[in-house]
């Protein structure tokens, strides 16, 4: 099993760990609706070195990225920031979605675990076309810490350049090797860490000393669906497409001459018929699992992702439905027809209700 | 190891049974079984009246991570269930030997205790 460099660390802590793909990780260090709360009200810190990181070197690399992401890199290239995106196949099928950052003319790319021996190859397939060098950094570690009081508590640290307080929503930086991000994946404010493995234990345990709590991947998991985030694998596989992901703002088909890996399947489709992601707050007591089945007036779909909201104090889930859906349904839970509201997948606005 | 009272019997899936002095039996889920599920959330209990066979599913305990059916240690017909785990399921995460019960029945067959694990078996169970 593969190990990150905060692996006795989080033993210490009393963690609870877990096989994730392939990677012994915390899932809980305390309650996970405690840790939860600890991110929506404060700050809390996620150790979540296990997934992959890629840098690249020489060549045409904004071609390059033209080529095989779907998003339009062109938006950051003249700036410091970071960009969301997905990794097609010829019949847009997403491969993954990823994070390009750029910063210093560096690209630096974030993606998952599961997808990490997929991606190398893939992006090698296609970065020497464009004489572009790809460099995977397994010396890499990755810290979020996110909250209200992230931004404070990382100043209070004194251990990274204070410029990252005047960072936008997914500005980024590099101060030599680590890239600082103002990115995450709670909806909160705060920022990623990407930087050597061998310098992450000292920034974790300086950052508990600032009162960030240790959260585990459970909460990482709730605190993520609250703000309607995707995950790979869950919501979304090589068998979706964008459209139908919720992802249709990550595709830009804008450039005629930008003939990016899976557009032309993307043409094709008729996003005005294709079933969408909605948000799904269970009305009833009970809680919804992935693999559930919905109905609504004109259609059926099914849930992809779902659990107890510890903010909304109810179940909460995404679903993929055909279109029609309105704004209530109902679910099927063990033979029972449960009551569904439709809304949103943004559950949570700048970690508050959305109305 | 979290302590086991010694007037319990086991399940090895977790669910304890303690037999009352008018000879009805009390069924809840292990302090180890909660430990392992973490925040408690949502409970399904059975009716009132329902008759329950022996290890097959008598409840559904769900936390913020998974469901787990809860089996039942012995036969019989459900006379009470713990309406209090309804609105507050937590109490089983905090009291799960005490508040936190499931359900109460008139056992069928008493003979079946036998078949179940003593504390220190049931103990062995979860080191493994």
């Amino acid at each position: 099993m593969n190990k990150t460099s905060l692996h006795t660390t989080h033993l210490q802590l009393g963690a609870k760990m877990v096989n994730f793909s392939g990677w012994e990780m915390p899932i809980t260090y305390t309650s996970l609706i405690e840790e939860h709360h600890a991110v929506r009200k404060s700050a809390g810190i996620f150790d979540v070195s296990h997934m992959a990181v890629f840098d690249f070197n020489g060549g045409d690399q904004i071609r390059f990225f033209e080529k095989i992401f779907a998003n339009d890199i062109k938006k950051i290239a003249n700036a410091n920031k970071a960009l969301y995106g997905v990794l097609l196949n010829e019949h847009g099928g997403i491969l993954d979605d990823l994070i390009i950052y750029h910063a210093d003319d560096k690209f630096r790319l974030v993606s998952n675990c599961s997808t990490r021996e997929q991606n190398a190859a893939w992006y090698k397939k296609y970065a020497a076309e464009f004489g572009v060098e790809v460099i995977e950094r397994k010396d890499m570690g990755i810290l979020a810490i996110q909250g209200p009081h992230a931004i404070e508590a990382i100043l209070a640290m004194n251990e990274i350049s204070t410029s990252i307080n005047d960072l936008e929503t997914f500005g980024c930086m590099f101060a030599g090797d680590h890239l600082y991000a103002r990115t995450g994946y709670t909806g909160e404010d705060g920022l990623e860490l990407i930087v050597p493995n061998d310098v992450i234990v000292n920034l974790w345990n300086v950052a508990l000393d600032q009162g960030c709590v240790p959260i585990g991947l459970g909460a990482r998991d709730t605190l993520r669906l609250e703000a309607g985030l995707n995950l790979y694998g869950n919501d979304m596989t090589i068998y979706n497409h964008p459209y139908e992901s919720n992802l249709s703002w990550t595709v830009d088909t804008q450039e005629d001459s930008r003939d990016f890996i899976g557009k032309q399947a993307l043409l094709a489709v008729d996003q005005s018929a294709c079933q969408k992601i909605i948000g799904v707050i269970l009305k009833d007591r009970g809680v919804l699992r992935p693999g559930y089945e919905i109905t609504h007036k004109q259609g059926k779909g099914i849930i992809l992702s779902g659990t107890y909201s510890p903010t909304l104090e109810a179940s909460i889930g995404l679903a993929r439905v055909d279109q029609g859906f309105g704004d209530s349904g109902t679910v099927m839970i063990r033979n029972k027809e449960l009551n569904v509201n439709f809304v949103s997948p943004r559950f949570l606005r700048q970690g508050k209700i959305s109305s | 190891m979290s302590d086991i009272p010694g007037d319990l019997k086991f399940l090895s899936s977790h669910e304890w049974v303690r037999v009352e002095v008018d000879g009805t039996v009390t069924v809840g889920i292990s302090d180890h079984a909660q430990d392992l599920l973490g925040d408690i959330v949502f409970v399904e209990l059975p009716e009132v009246g329902q008759s329950i066979d022996a290890e097959s599913d008598a409840a559904i305990v769900e936390s913020v991570k998974a469901a787990s059916d809860v089996y039942s240690p012995l036969s019989g017909e459900v006379i009470e269930v713990n309406s209090l785990l309804e609105d507050q399921p937590e109490i089983i995460n905090s009291s799960p030997y005490d508040d936190g019960w499931f359900y109460k029945m008139s056992p069928s067959d008493l003979s079946e205790i036998d078949n179940l694990l003593s504390p220190e078996d049931y103990s062995a169970v979860c080191e493994d």
